[in-house]
């Protein structure tokens, strides 16, 4: 047994109790938690992949931004979480038989040839750099659909803004396009009246 | 024992399906529980990113890889959506139970 397998199989062993403690858990800031930790070792199945980049993304971005995203969330929502796992158990049947239909398919697949194994291919040479190869490969071959995926992040941050912004009424502000277009009969009204005299005639 | 020289494809391939299948159970479960559904699509992601990244070494591609980083950056995106909506569903019915979701009428 070499030394990588073991880290496999450690980090292994590590995500997918993390990952089935996810989803069994009770309190959702625990199940993010697990989430973290699943994350984690992920990545560290990642390095062991030489996807040394990809890893330090994941953590960065996934740990770092979208896992707080979800903790800001569970923590701002006054949730009665048990109210919604009351029929818990009656789903654990049909869950497990989903579950071990979706396993089974992918046995099939599998045992249909993947098993057989083979080495690996040799790791890389020593001034091998991963973060250059993809950069190299992003902004020449994947240009395009990088652009995209910029894309895609600002209507995703634009959608959450509008979904989510609430206009204050309570609070005083000025509309500049209003003030721009005010007539003067809006502001100013001219009143006839006789003239007053001194002397009161 | 062949299973423990070398981490080979297969060990990353069934790792990959284990997590999948535990994702799809937990979706089941917390069937009425948008936050944890999230969560466990976060997890299927992950699944797939996985087989991508093994078969990208094994087959010694990259194409793979650069696959998964605009995966991560559209999971990105899906979660940010997913939580406002999330934000705006317990705003307007005061819960994230699937099932009140029944407005429509469908």
């Amino acid at each position: 047994m070499t030394f990588a397998t073991g880290v496999f199989y450690a980090f292994s062993v590590v995500l997918i109790v993390a990952a089935a403690l996810v989803v069994t858990t009770r309190n959702p800031v625990h199940a993010a938690m697990w989430l973290v930790l699943s994350f984690f070792s992920a990545a560290g199945v990642w390095l062991l992949l030489q996807a040394e980049f990809l890893a330090i993304v994941l953590v960065l971005v996934y740990v770092g931004a979208v896992m707080v995203l979800f903790l800001f969330v569970v923590m701002m929502l006054d949730v009665n979480f048990d109210t919604l796992r009351e029929r818990f158990k009656s789903y654990i049947p049909v869950a497990l038989t989903v579950g071990a239909l979706v396993l089974g398919e992918m046995a099939l697949v599998l045992l249909g040839g993947y098993l057989g194994g083979g080495a690996p291919p040799p790791p890389a040479a020593a001034g091998y750099s991963n973060t250059k190869v993809l950069g190299a490969q992003i902004y020449t071959a994947y240009a395009y659909p990088f652009e995209i995926a910029a894309m895609i992040l600002l209507v995703a941050i634009i959608a959450a803004i509008a979904l989510t912004h609430r206009k204050r009424r309570a609070t005083k502000y000025q509309n500049p396009s209003e003030q721009v277009r005010v007539r003067r009969n809006d502001r100013l009204r001219i009143i006839d009246m006789p003239v007053e005299k001194p002397d009161g005639s | 024992m062949s299973y423990l020289s070398q981490p080979t494809l297969a060990h990353y391939l069934v790792l990959g399906a284990f997590l999948f299948a535990i994702s799809v159970v937990g979706i089941f479960l917390n069937r009425r529980n948008v936050l944890i559904i999230l969560m466990a699509i976060e997890l299927m992601l992950l699944a797939v990113n996985l087989n991508f990244i093994a078969f990208s070494r094994f087959l010694g591609d990259t194409s793979g890889q650069i696959f998964v980083f605009f995966i991560l950056t559209v999971a990105a995106a899906e979660s940010a959506i997913g939580l406002a909506i999330l934000v705006l569903l317990f705003r307007n019915i005061g819960s994230i139970d699937v099932e009140k979701l029944d407005q429509l009428k469908g």
